[in-house]
């Protein structure tokens, strides 16, 4: 890593937004954690928390590559360089079965279209199913990574039109109704225990509603609430992200920017 | 025994209008010759399966070949939206397209039970998704040992299954290695199967991981570099400029229509085509 450090010489100012919630995201991966990553920024945080602070953290892909240690932020799930770094490269019935359903993930870390007060993420239509404003890709692995990881991350930028008060779809299950209506569901794992945006950080309440729970430097209250569609509740214990540090900057940019 | 024949005849052969055909690939080893030869011979009417139609099967749709898909995931991976695809289901065009729709696991599970000879395939999935309201190939189920309810859903029996592969040696075992996906299911699922290859060899490679014995396979075709812009590990890499690119040449319906005339129906086979995108490609 000193290397690779060394070799890119990139200005620490002008940090991004994405950026910020990729070094916060992976700050939320516990060195030897089992993390299923679904593609683009979750996949960019989860390499720059095994790059950092969590060298023993097993990258799962849905592409079948156990313990992926990719050099640069694939472009696809199955990226040549998984398979290529990888532990073990098995078959997608084995993946889904063997590993994600029998209880041996510890966070599924998920992207989202739309997501709800309850951490339910709709990946699949905007507007009406049978005729779609817009037609998303659909479920892929996010049902069963959200029912069946320990637990789940999520990150989304925040808008209006991602953070809703009612999904147009529901494809994958957080807190469902909130309560216990994701246990009376019988799923086996706990659902998204937190969701990182561009403005800040929420976490689910005991009943299950996200509440914000951080911000971002420079970011506002007032900002987080104009940009969710419901009636964001903030914590009485309202914390400020630590900024990203040199080292992760470092790391984060020398990752990105590998060709 | 598999044949060895050559890929027009292979489609030819094996893929009829209205058949239900599966081409995989999981990002890896994506049939591309062979899904051009099915757009070049203008099959019509496809039920067109795969967990993760991409760049391919936005071209298929684009071009007219499907009436329906039954998927998992339809995008361009790490780029965006399949804009043929979108079109089809948000405009009708060119032709409407009936979806029908799982998660990667469901549809793991539906070929496992193909390939198995089973009727259904079980998971712990869909609950408490809208998906089960969309899609009348999921239901739930109840395990008479334990009462615990699951989903079941149908299997898989493509009418063929087409895939990419490292190597076949001269008996027309096939070989290949690297990312799997579900490309030995959806052989044992179909009725028949076509296999491309990178290369015949007198003994397969010891890298292999996946060996579909010789009397599994209905047609083998050498197709070198079969699979581009996909990859086939150890011969070439993905292209990812070319499916970066692809979000310009398919944002427009007239500009892709003209990219398909110009590069797959006009192009006389596949080598001609890769010469073509090899001399447009930036240096």
């Amino acid at each position: 890593m000193t290397q690779i450090i060394e070799a890119t010489q990139v200005p620490l100012d002008g940090v991004t937004t994405d950026e910020i919630m990729t070094v916060v995201a992976a700050r939320e991966l516990r060195d030897g954690v089992v993390c299923f990553v679904g593609i683009g920024l979750p996949s960019t945080a989860a390499n720059l928390a095994r790059l950092t602070h969590a060298p023993a953290a097993v990258l799962i892909y849905e592409s079948g590559t156990i313990g992926a240690k990719p050099t640069r932020p694939p472009l696809s799930i199955g990226d040549g360089e998984l398979a290529e770094t990888a532990d073990a490269v098995v078959s997608v019935p084995e993946i889904f079965s063997y590993w994600l359903q029998a209880g041996r993930v510890d966070v599924g870390f998920l992207g989202a279209a739309q997501v709800d007060r309850f951490g339910n993420i709709n990946t699949t239509v905007v507007g009406d199913y049978e005729h779609p404003r817009v037609r998303l890709p659909g479920a892929g692995g996010a049902p069963e990574i959200a029912a069946s990881a320990k637990r789940t991350f999520i990150m989304l930028r925040q808008t209006p039109r991602t953070f809703v008060e009612h999904l147009d779809f529901r494809t994958s299950v957080g807190h469902a109704e909130g309560g216990d209506s994701r246990a009376r569901l019988g799923m086996t794992g706990a659902g998204p225990q937190v969701v990182i945006t561009d403005i800040g950080v929420m976490r689910p309440d005991a009943t299950g509603e996200l509440v914000l729970s951080a911000l971002h430097p420079g970011r506002t209250v007032a900002e987080a609430i104009a940009a969710t569609g419901w009636p964001l509740r903030v914590a009485d214990d309202l914390a400020v992200t630590e900024p990203p540090s040199q080292a992760e900057l470092l790391v984060l940019r020398a990752l990105t920017s590998r060709p | 025994m598999a044949a060895f024949t050559g890929l027009a005849e292979a489609i030819a052969g094996n893929v009829r209008d209205g058949d239900v055909v599966a081409l995989e690939g999981f990002t890896h080893l994506i049939p591309y010759a062979a899904g051009h030869e099915i757009i070049r011979q203008g099959r019509r009417d496809l039920t067109l399966v795969r967990m993760t139609p991409d760049v391919l099967y936005d071209q298929m749709i684009g071009a007219g070949c499907a009436r329906r898909l039954v998927f998992s995931w339809g995008g361009n991976p790490g780029v965006g939206s399949l804009h043929r695809f979108r079109e089809a289901v948000e405009h009708q065009w060119p032709v409407p397209l009936e979806l029908e729709e799982h998660s990667h696991a469901g549809m793991a599970a539906r070929y496992v039970a193909g390939a198995s000879g089973l009727p259904f395939g079980v998971l712990r999935g869909y609950v408490g998704t809208d998906l089960p309201a969309h899609t009348s190939t999921i239901a739930p189920i109840t395990c008479p040992f334990t009462g615990e309810v699951l989903t079941a859903v149908p299997a898989l029996r493509p009418d063929v299954g087409i895939i990419h592969a490292q190597q076949a040696d001269r008996e027309g075992n096939v070989g290949l290695w690297g990312i799997q996906g579900v490309q030995k299911e959806v052989v044992l699922a179909s009725a028949r199967s076509i296999v491309t290859v990178e290369e015949i060899v007198d003994t397969l490679d010891p890298r292999v991981t996946v060996t579909l014995p010789s009397w599994v396979v209905t047609d083998i075709v050498h197709v070198p570099r079969g699979a581009r812009p996909s990859y086939a590990h150890g011969y070439y890499e993905r292209d990812n400029d070319f499916y970066q690119s692809w979000e310009a040449i398919s944002r427009d319906r007239d500009a892709c229509t003209e990219w398909l005339a110009l590069h797959v129906l006009q192009a006389a086979d596949f080598a001609e085509h890769l010469a073509l995108v090899d001399q447009e490609a930036p240096a």
